[in-house]
């Protein structure tokens, strides 16, 4: 087991090294510069000046081991664009996300789970609704989701439109402030965890299914367990396992998709923030975003492992299943 | 699942190709004062005909129909000052129906070069690591690895957004493609891996080898057809990840420029929640992409109810 945690550490290390560092190669490599935006509007000589001054009249090699030797003290440089250092920045939107992501898991974990368990040991109508509900529910990618929620909170008003909180500037008591959070989270999270719940419901309900066919289950109510109890405690802990596995898989299309989201809904996110340091060739603030999400990759992967190992005797004795 | 996939790609091919020349009208024209126009309702007087908009408030761009005058469908009679917009007009005054049409060319038809260079791509790649094995398979697996554990939508962005910005049509339609080969590729590899590496040790293999066939040939003659049922099923998944792809590029401005017809560019335009509000059948590419997914999704959950494990 510690071995194990240890090459999966390994792994992680290295996904956040190679990711920020292609991630900073490829912006200062890409045509059209941060410095070449700005010089539209500056004469030659200040172009230079803040070449200069950024350090962008530097070879890349230079530049990337100044960086690298920073980033090591956790130090990750400031940003071009506003002018703040990259670890603020960064830290803020990355808890924007990381609340968005959060809520749109447990919406998803909220309605898909017990959804898949009804519907997969139960006949009848609502075991047939549920899941034209869920086909219809994984075909509603977040980009379209969003879209058409938008939509609705527009025509209706139950929702604001987009952005994380309204009041811009005026100051609110923490309980305001939450208040106003609260009424603009549902929409991007449900957005976000549609497709995901559809996903889960259809994985469990699939997954129980297989395992209340399984003998002991079939023993447990010859011995007299009641149905309930039978599904909860006998058969529900057995079809775990895959819908666990999921959540690991999960972690890509949450990020991918909260990128979308947050775009539409204009989340103050960690997707917007890199979208507009990408389009603007500001080299820190790109890197130091993509270090932050391959670092929480690399967590969530690593998080749902070590849940799936835990909650299979299997894996947690080292036994491969 | 198998003959249903093949149908499923050969019928929306032909639809990308076929689309444009159902379309009432040019992508590109723009009614002049029918911005925003709504979808107009079909009358039925001996035939489907319908009353042209005029527009009845210019500050809340309302239009009313004048019931004196019938025009029929848009693709027997067009007349200049009296279009017909069955799924309404844009913010330009171009007609929703055919940019959808139209659109479908761009959109399908990137998604469809996409998804065959990833395959054609993940194919090879996927069969020389399982024929070879060693050190090759090594490499090329775990290559697969990283870029399937990436966010796919991220390395779009990163490997679109460090173009240049603006390009032609036909540039983006080529760079966009390899960049979907490029994170495409992987899911094709990793099961074409593990079927060729079962099948290199099966008899016809041997037999071709004996017979001093080189590795070439078994890979493209004998191993490769093994996996076509694998391949088709991948096909039918990356097609519409990558209509989706196509979209988002072109949603958040990385994508076509804005006057070629393709389903992100027509989104673009609906981005804007206040326009979405007033005019919801801007988001017409929206439903067209939703169905393809649903179609996708109906294809693939089928088998996996017979065969339960």
């Amino acid at each position: 087991m510690g071995r194990y945690l240890l090459t999966r550490l390994a792994f992680a290390l290295l996904l956040v090294f190679v990711v920020s560092s292609a991630a900073l190669v490829l912006t200062r490599i890409a045509p059209g510069g941060f410095v070449d935006q700005q010089c539209v509007t500056l004469s030659a000589k200040e172009c230079e000046a803040l070449r200069k001054k950024l350090g962008l009249d530097r070879p890349l090699a230079v530049q990337y081991l100044s960086w690298m030797s920073g980033a090591i003290r956790l130090d990750f440089g400031q940003s071009y664009l506003y002018s703040r250092p990259v670890g603020t920045l960064v830290r803020d939107r990355a808890l924007n996300t990381a609340m968005l992501a959060t809520l749109a898991l447990l919406f998803a974990t909220a309605i898909g789970i017990p959804l898949g368990i009804y519907s997969g040991t139960s006949h009848g109508i609502g075991r047939a609704i549920i899941r034209v509900v869920s086909v219809i529910g994984l075909s509603v990618p977040p980009l379209i989701g969003s879209l058409v929620l938008v939509f609705l909170a527009a025509r209706t008003g139950w929702f604001p439109v987009g952005g994380m909180t309204s009041s811009t500037g005026i100051e609110l008591t923490w309980a305001q402030w939450l208040a106003d959070l609260a009424r603009h989270l549902p929409l991007p999270a449900l957005a976000l965890a549609i497709p995901m719940a559809a996903t889960l419901e259809r994985l469990q309900s699939e997954a129980i299914e297989s395992a209340s066919h399984e003998s002991f289950v079939a023993a447990s109510r010859a011995r007299g367990v009641d149905r309930m109890r039978s599904i909860l405690h006998h058969a529900w802990p057995v079809s775990l396992r895959p819908v666990l596995g999921l959540y690991g898989v999960m972690i890509g299309s949450l990020f991918s998709g909260s990128f979308v989201v947050e775009i539409v809904t204009s989340w103050p996110g960690l997707g917007q923030l890199m979208f507009n340091a990408l389009k603007a060739r500001d080299l820190f603030l790109v890197a130091g975003c993509a270090a932050t999400g391959a670092f929480f990759l690399a967590a969530g992967t690593l998080i749902s492992d070590l849940l799936l190992a835990y909650t299979d005797p299997r894996v947690r004795s080292g036994e491969r299943a | 699942m198998i003959r249903r996939a093949g149908l499923f790609l050969g019928v929306l091919t032909l639809f990308a190709v076929i689309a444009p020349w159902l379309a009432p009208y040019d992508a590109g024209k723009a009614f002049r004062g029918f911005l925003h126009a709504p979808p107009m309702r079909p009358h039925f007087e001996g035939g489907i005909v319908f009353h042209p908009l005029v527009l009845a408030d210019r500050l809340e761009q309302r239009f009313e129909p004048n019931r004196a005058r019938v025009v029929g469908m848009p693709w027997i009679e067009r007349f200049e000052d009296a279009p017909v917009f069955l799924l309404g007009a844009d913010d330009f005054g171009r007609d929703v129906l055919s940019r959808l049409l139209y659109g479908a060319r761009t959109s399908i038809g990137l998604s469809l070069v996409a998804t065959l260079g990833a395959v054609l791509i993940g194919a090879l790649a996927g069969a020389w690591a399982g024929y070879r094995g060693g050190w090759v398979d090594e490499a090329i697996m775990r290559l697969a690895d990283f870029v399937i554990v990436l966010p796919a939508i991220y390395v779009v962005l990163v490997l679109r957004a460090v173009l240049p910005l603006v390009l032609s049509a036909s540039t983006v339609f080529v760079l966009v493609a390899w960049i979907f080969i490029v994170v495409g590729w992987p899911f094709v590899a990793k099961g074409v891996r593990a079927i060729v590496a079962v099948e290199r040790s099966r008899e016809y293999v041997q037999a071709a080898q004996s017979l001093g066939a080189r590795p070439l040939r078994i890979l493209t003659v004998h191993l490769i057809p093994a996996c076509t049922s694998h391949l088709l099923v991948q096909a039918t998944l990356l097609l519409p990840a990558f209509i989706l792809a196509e979209a988002t590029l072109s949603f958040i401005g990385l994508g076509f420029p804005d006057p070629v017809p393709s389903w992100g560019t027509m989104l673009a335009g609906a981005g804007n929640y206040n326009a979405v509000a007033r005019f919801p059948w801007t988001l017409a590419p929206a439903v067209a992409i939703f169905a393809i997914v649903l179609l996708t999704n109906l294809l693939a959950s089928q088998p996996s109810r017979p065969a339960r494990a």
